[in-house]
């Protein structure tokens, strides 16, 4: 009996202890000035690839070295990406930081998967997004929507919870999304640092997020 | 040589495929004063044959790195919903019908048309009523779209990480 009230007791503890920290990574806002950070890009397929590496296009080589992740079927995001980091390096034959990674996970859900085994598919995506982003530890994960994204920000968050780092999370909803959040952008939303949306009605019904206007 | 190019991303869109390339689809193309239909059919399973006639040409192709040269050269284009595919075209100036896959799930697709249909960028429809829109409508009525801003995103992300300058 004691034993049980015991386990209990310590159950309940661990459990308010990871409420805590989750709290707390949250809220926490890192405003250290630095000179670079390492980036994990999550690509997802088409339109989703375009629009990130329009956004990482504006970015100065600060951000370096940056990790992409994409899904194991997706060869055409690999192709862009390699084009985008080409053109990059040939545009600025000084920059030294020309390092880049594809990194490749399976996909979370496929394009008219069902919902109930998409559940399956994601927990198992989770299982092997937690060991590359605890490889990388990167200092920033930038995503746009596809579902490849969530297990990747699931895993990085905790990262934070488990106290080895705190990643900042950057979710930009797709320009694809006017009026509606996508799923991952209503997961992502309550997880991630900055929550970027590009249509005026959004922001309205988000009042959280940030608005910078369309930016892709 | 005026052209069409039909546009459906990465993705598979047999329905617009299939009535795009259908022969009174065709006729009605060549009637409005096009001789080039060039059709982008991605992961699609519906694959027309390509033919060359005196006044007309229908070119059939799965992917290329890059439509750019394509969109360049289109007197008119129709494309899928992906905002990949109607960036670009807009980005080019060309004037955009973008047809909506009915069959994809929620149709996040259709907020976007709809939207820059509000702006007065794009006309849409879906397959069925393509062909009476094709009739109907005034390109000359579109207007230009102003491309997006990313160095917004990026001085706001220098900020908040604390990027030194």
């Amino acid at each position: 009996m004691v034993c049980v009230l015991i386990l209990a007791a310590a159950a309940g503890a661990v459990a308010a202890f990871l409420i805590l920290r989750i709290w707390v990574v949250l809220r926490s806002r890192d405003f250290t000035p630095r000179e670079s950070l390492s980036i994990l890009v999550v690509a997802g397929s088409g339109g989703h690839t375009t629009e990130i590496l329009r956004l990482l296009g504006s970015l100065s080589n600060a951000y370096s070295p940056r990790h992409y992740v994409i899904a194991d079927t997706d060869e055409m995001s690999a192709n862009k990406i390699n084009s985008f980091e080409l053109d990059r390096a040939d545009r600025d034959p000084s920059n030294m930081y020309t390092k880049y990674y594809i990194h490749r996970i399976p996909r979370s859900r496929e394009v008219r998967q069902s919902w109930p085994s998409t559940v399956f598919t994601t927990l198992h995506s989770m299982w092997l997004s937690f060991p590359l982003i605890h490889q990388v530890k990167p200092d920033l994960v930038l995503c746009n929507g596809p579902g490849t994204c969530v297990p990747i920000c699931v895993s990085a968050l905790l990262l934070g919870i488990l106290g080895i780092k705190k990643v900042i999370i950057v979710y930009v909803e797709s320009i694809c999304r006017v009026e509606t959040l996508s799923l991952s952008g209503k997961i992502l939303f309550h997880l991630s640092d900055y929550f970027i949306v590009q249509w005026p009605a959004l922001k309205e019904k988000y009042p959280q997020s940030v608005y910078l206007g369309r930016i892709v | 040589m005026k052209c069409v190019f039909v546009t459906v991303g990465t993705t598979s869109f047999d329905d617009l495929i299939a009535c795009v390339s259908a022969p009174d689809s065709l006729q009605k193309i060549e009637s409005l004063g096009y001789n080039r239909l060039i059709l982008q059919i991605g992961r699609g399973t519906v694959v027309p044959e390509p033919f060359s006639t005196e006044s007309f040409t229908l070119d059939v192709y799965r992917y290329k790195d890059s439509l750019r040269e394509d969109i360049q050269k289109a007197d008119l284009v129709i494309s899928h919903a992906g905002a990949g595919s109607c960036l670009e075209a807009l980005e080019k100036g060309k004037p955009l019908v973008v047809v909506i896959n009915e069959k994809l799930m929620n149709n996040h697709q259709l907020e976007l048309a709809k939207q820059l249909h509000k702006e007065g960028h794009l006309f849409y429809c879906t397959c069925s009523t393509l062909p009476g829109l094709l009739q109907s409508m005034d390109l000359s009525t579109l207007k230009c779209y102003p491309p997006g801003q990313p160095e917004k995103f990026s001085a706001f992300l220098d900020k908040v990480v604390g990027l030194q300058k």
